[in-house]
């Protein structure tokens, strides 16, 4: 009977955890009557968010104290951490040498052996809407040594081949949907890969409220954050192959490619390093 | 038997499936009409001989229709193959229809007129460009906007595009372009490493020193911080620090008055430590006359 007792004691002094906060939330969703459930959902939500931040505060204060023994600091899952290694990742650091050996191999050798200067020509369709000019007008300014060129009925193909008798290296066709540009076409001329991208949020400098005039003629520095399976390698490589592969530092310009999720974020940067 | 005025009577005064009644015409939606409106001579229910031009898949062909096999529906329709050569097919047809009516052969040489026309314009048109529609799905779409915008968030792209210039800068790829007083620098590189090394969990002893060193580190270096970049706009680079940039090059203050940074949205992110110590910030008013009004 004693020991009886004692369990209920002990019973009676457990501290609320977050299954019953959890439980508290769940019961709230059913009440049929919409402003009491309403007041009652926020009113456990409320008293959930108290338990978690004393949960935390109790938790660094822990670590304070313990100092290097502390447990290691909790981090959230993400889709990055929880991702399953693709077979295919390439090792930055080491040296994986059947990459390489492949990377000598591939289209683009002769752009990393400094052979040749980058020449790229950009079009659109027949007849491109303002923005999909005005973005024209503004990728030239990006890419060093780019023309943009208005076709006006004439095929792909007739254009690729006759920009190779001109002796451009590479191809930008931009696409629009909704007089909107929306989807670009790049080809590396001389038989080279092609790659299709669908564009979205394209900002303009005046979006950003700059003048395209202040990108000046200096050639960009270029960043290929996060292209880590074989083929990130091929598709950073092809668009790293548009620019000049000397950049000027006293530019202070930097394109970035940068893949997250498998989606390419391009941003340009002028950039000033201060030692604070 | 087959009478063609009564069959006609019904079909034009009560009802025909076929018909169509517009503002002004009639319209018949017969397949095997010749003209396509609907009236006594051109209604291939109402002539038990008839005769009509139909394409299928680019070849033309002469379908008649005679009183003896009214009786037999499937077998009602002769069809004959008219040759690829337009003056040949011609002559098919007045072969073909050589004692027919001349409306019924008039009007299916003018068939054959406008079909073969319609079809150069086919094949003219398939050697053009045309665009390809393609349909978007709408749910992929949707997935697709809110995953970028999800990946937008995880990529903190300014975030890494600074460390990799970091990066660059110690590895030394921009050699001797930016002068920054070396014991500065180095001092600078130096607790950015010890932060590094501390953030990282070893099991090793010297762990305890490490901390002790980088404490006292931390201390002296109260007033100088980390070597990063900030996002300063052109009007408040001229007010504040200028003291501490005495060691930069001239050139560094001189090309802070263009725009520096184009980063989406905000325009400046000042970093607070930047106004740690007293600065004395200097306001000046400038009195302009008022412009005269002028009037338009």
């Amino acid at each position: 009977m004693s020991s009886e007792s004692e369990n209920e004691v002990d019973v009676k002094e457990e501290k609320p955890i977050l299954e019953d906060y959890n439980e508290l939330i769940r019961k709230a969703n059913k009440i049929p009557v919409k402003h009491k459930r309403r007041e009652e959902i926020r009113k456990a939500i409320r008293q959930k968010k108290k338990l978690k931040k004393k949960d935390r505060d109790s938790r660094r204060k822990e670590a304070e104290a313990l100092g290097e023994d502390a447990p290691p600091k909790q981090v959230p899952h993400t889709l990055e951490s929880l991702r399953e290694k693709d077979e295919t990742m390439v090792n930055h650091e080491g040296s994986d040498s059947e990459v390489e050996e492949d990377i000598k191999i591939d289209e683009f050798e002769s752009y990393f052996n400094q052979s040749y200067v980058p020449k790229v020509v950009i079009t659109s369709s027949a007849n491109p809407c303002l923005k999909t000019r005005l973005f024209l007008k503004e990728l030239c300014q990006v890419i060093p040594n780019s023309t943009a060129f208005h076709r006006r009925q004439s095929a792909v193909k007739k254009m690729i081949s006759s920009s190779i008798e001109r002796g451009f290296t590479d191809v930008i066709v931009i696409n629009e949907h909704n007089k909107e540009p929306c989807s670009m076409l790049v080809t590396h001329l001389p038989t080279g890969p092609t790659a299709f991208f669908r564009l979205s949020n394209v900002k303009l400098t005046k979006h950003i409220k700059r003048d395209w005039r202040e990108i000046t003629s200096h050639r960009p520095e270029v960043i290929l954050n996060n292209f880590n399976t074989r083929l990130g390698v091929t598709i950073g490589r092809m668009l790293g192959v548009l620019f000049h592969y000397d950049p000027q530092f006293k530019g202070r310009r930097v394109a970035t490619f940068h893949n997250q999720r498998d989606y390419i974020f391009f941003r340009h940067h002028r950039l000033v390093f201060l030692l604070m | 038997m087959q009478n063609d005025d009564v069959i006609w009577g019904i079909i034009n005064k009560s009802f025909c499936s076929f018909k169509v009644n517009t503002k002004t015409h009639k319209f018949c939606r017969n397949e095997f009409n010749l003209t396509g409106l609907c009236s006594r001579v051109s209604c291939p229910l109402a002539n038990s001989q008839y005769a009509t031009i139909r394409e299928e898949n680019g070849v033309c062909f002469l379908y008649m229709k005679t009183i003896e096999r009214a009786a037999f529906p499937s077998k009602l329709w002769e069809k004959v193959q008219l040759s690829r050569n337009f003056e040949k097919a011609v002559a098919q047809i007045n072969e073909n229809l050589v004692f027919w009516p001349n409306y019924i052969r008039q009007k299916c040489k003018q068939r054959l007129v406008k079909i073969t026309q319609y079809l150069i314009r086919m094949r003219k048109l398939r050697l053009k460009n045309t665009k390809k529609l393609v349909p978007l799905q709408r749910k992929i779409e949707r997935r697709e906007r809110r995953r970028e915008q999800k990946a937008l968030i995880a990529a903190r792209i300014d975030n890494a595009i600074e460390e990799q210039l970091l990066d660059r800068l110690k590895q030394g790829v921009y050699g001797d372009i930016y002068n920054f007083p070396k014991l500065a620098f180095d001092k600078a590189l130096h607790d950015e490493e010890e932060d590094t090394d501390d953030e990282e969990i070893e099991d090793e002893k010297e762990e305890d020193i490490d901390a002790e060193v980088e404490e006292e580190l931390e201390k002296d270096l109260e007033e100088e911080e980390e070597l990063e970049r900030v996002f300063v706009a052109a009007d408040d680079f001229a007010e504040s620090d200028v003291s501490d940039m005495e060691d930069m090059a001239e050139e560094d203050i001189e090309e802070s008055d263009e725009e520096e940074v184009d980063k989406p949205g905000t325009s400046r992110i000042l970093n607070k430590a930047t106004r740690s110590r007293g600065t004395v910030e200097i306001e000046y008013e400038m009195e302009t006359e008022p412009e005269p009004r002028v009037k338009a």
